[in-house]
């Protein structure tokens, strides 16, 4: 897809690349690497990425007009899959970060309980909430543009994709 | 009497997802629920059946910002039910990993999380991009904080999170004691920069004081977050393996999180920094002592935002324990301990950056996983939360409902809560409240 640099209006010179970063059933650790990236690239990626969804950062969160939804985590219930879909909707991109939204692994793991696993104790939860029949993976739920695999997310992976998206809205040169 | 509710639907700036309801009838506060609303993934149930070896690296996904502390959670329970005793180099090296965990934790917490309450701003990323401002300069003080103990992590065990290195009877490789100077410069650098933190957060005058108990590990030679026994605030002192038949579960019908009650007391408890400072304070390293005197006479304290500068001690301690240790290893190519599978219980428990962790393996003559357990901080905290909130809203409900919120978010962000470990196993005695 061809795009290319525009400017905006208010009090960006340059459009920032509009990211959210949304966690569903993991352990975060993909959101936790990501942090730990902000270490070095905190300062270069405000001036290009506009964080609209990050809660792990932020209280005030919007989903409007997003560029790229990075979306971590398995989708354990109806309600995490609409979640999912309300996320696809306002996303131009969605890209699955991690095992568990590439592969559901490893939460995935109750999908392989025998019959007999499934106690009262477990059965409580799974009829007390709203489980779903099964985990799933990301891309079982919404359609997936793009995957950073890993456990937790390989970094130059993520690194490669996010200056792929920052190349396809025309927003690197101005980072410099 | 007129009712109203308010509702958080999602918890900011914390790990995982949990939310607030509070039912409100005239100025009484009549129900306070704490959501934890992660949805449970049964780790400790997918590990049964599983050969030992495997089980501590799996169990690290139960969190990603402190699996190296479950990782070693599961590796001295097993380790514990196979008769393995680690060698001091071992012992050295986790705790040195450990120390690296709780620098980069409790600095995420600290800064990512809190310091924009501090600061008065929604986020980090409205912190100003002048270099002059002070709000500036701790954020950049944390990331070197954090990557320094990222590093140290990367070094000792593999990498911070989910590390590879660690497994039972010892590790798989040896570090490469080259990387060991670098890491003992930048962190006698860092301590001016932990200071800062420090100081910030003890003039922080944000406040909340309830009585409660506090529990914690205490090791009575150092301060430790990896040995010794559990103690409370009425000295009450509990070898590790019996920790948990002075756990009394509750369920918590309206959270994916159960809670506990501690039994001496029949009564909520806390785990956490503010533990340790209150319960181990005299054990702190000598130069953390009296580099940070002035903050550490604040404790013993009942104001739950002390966590904070609990914490931000304790960093320094763990720049100061890890110095130490740097310093003093002679690494040797070691092999793994290990011994023919034994049928057997052990149990590991050692303090998580949030508080006691429990892990109890059980298993079988083949080395194959019978049974297993895992009480987390969050969970022990979650009755806590809820009382504390509840005072909080008891006393100020003629506050406007922004603030209320605000407060409200800000008191459960002291607690560090973590959704994702408490969502990750099941307890067995149920108590309906």
């Amino acid at each position: 897809m061809e795009r290319s640099r525009h400017q905006t209006s208010g009090t960006d010179q340059y459009k920032r690349l509009v990211v959210g970063w949304f966690s569903f059933t993991c352990c975060e650790d993909s959101t936790i690497l990501f942090t730990e990236l902000l270490n070095d690239h905190f300062d270069e990626w405000k001036k290009v990425l506009e964080f609209r969804h990050i809660k792990a950062l932020k209280t005030k969160n919007s989903l409007a007009g997003l560029d790229v939804a990075f979306i971590e985590g398995a989708i354990s219930s109806d309600s995490q899959a609409r979640e999912a879909r309300q996320i696809r909707e306002n996303a131009e991109y969605v890209v699955a970060i991690g095992a568990c939204a590439c592969t559901g692994q490893p939460s995935t793991s109750r999908n392989q309980f025998a019959s007999e696993q499934i106690n009262e104790r477990i059965q409580w939860y799974l009829s007390h909430f709203d489980y779903g029949k099964e985990v799933r993976r990301l891309n079982e739920v919404i359609q997936v543009d793009d995957m950073v695999r890993g456990c937790p997310m390989k970094v130059p992976s993520f690194l490669q994709t996010l200056n792929n998206y920052l190349e396809l809205f025309g927003i690197v040169d101005h980072a410099s | 009497m007129p009712r109203r509710n308010i509702t958080i639907d999602t918890i900011t700036k914390i790990e995982g997802s949990a939310g607030l309801k509070v039912f409100i009838e005239g100025d009484v506060v009549r129900d306070l629920q704490f959501i934890v609303s992660d949805y449970r993934r049964f780790f400790t149930i997918a590990v049964k059946g599983r050969r030992v070896v495997a089980v501590p690296s799996f169990l690290s996904r139960i969190c990603g910002t402190c699996s190296v502390a479950h990782l070693f959670a599961s590796l001295m329970a097993i380790e514990s039910a196979q008769g393995i005793a680690v060698t001091e180099q071992t012992k050295a090296l986790r705790r040195l990993a450990n120390d690296g965990l709780m620098i980069r934790d409790h600095a995420l917490h600290l800064y990512f999380f809190v310091l924009p309450d501090v600061l008065g701003v929604d986020s980090i990323l409205d912190v100003p991009d002048d270099p002059d401002d002070p709000g500036h300069t701790l954020l950049h003080d944390s990331f070197d904080i954090k990557r320094l103990g990222t590093d140290i992590s990367n070094a000792t065990v593999g990498a911070a999170i989910h590390a590879p290195w660690p497994t039972v009877g010892g590790s798989l490789r040896t570090p490469d004691p080259t990387r060991f100077p670098d890491l003992l410069a930048r962190l006698e650098a860092i301590r001016p920069k932990v200071l800062r933190g420090i100081d910030t957060f003890l003039k922080w005058d944000a406040s909340l004081v309830r009585n409660t108990d506090y529990l914690g590990l205490r090791n009575d030679t150092r301060f430790d977050f990896l040995e010794g026994d559990v103690v409370n605030s009425n000295g009450r002192r509990i070898i590790r393996s019996e920790f948990k038949n002075y756990l009394q579960y509750v369920q918590v019908p309206h959270s994916h999180a159960e809670g506990y009650r501690f039994s001496d007391t029949q009564e909520d408890y806390l785990v956490g920094a503010l533990a340790r400072m209150n319960l181990n304070r005299d054990l702190l390293h000598p130069r953390t002592r009296e580099d940070a005197a002035f903050s550490v006479s604040a404790f013993p304290s009942n104001n739950v935002y002390h966590n904070n500068l609990a914490q931000a001690i304790e960093i320094l301690q763990c720049v100061d324990d890890a110095i130490d240790i740097l310093r003093t290893i002679q690494l040797a190519d070691e092999k793994l301990v290990r011994i023919s599978a034994t049928a057997g219980t052990g149990v590991g428990v050692i303090e998580a950056p949030r508080g006691l962790l429990y892990h109890m393996a059980k298993v079988d003559d083949k080395g194959i996983i019978e049974d297993y357990d895992v009480v987390v901080p969050t969970a022990q905290n979650q009755i806590n939360i809820e009382n504390d909130l509840k005072d909080y809203f008891n006393e100020n409900l003629d506050k406007d409902e922004e603030t209320l919120r605000a407060n409200a978010e800000s008191i459960v962000r002291a607690y560090d809560p973590c959704m994702s470990c408490a969502t990750n196993f099941l307890k067995i005695d149920w108590i309906r409240r």
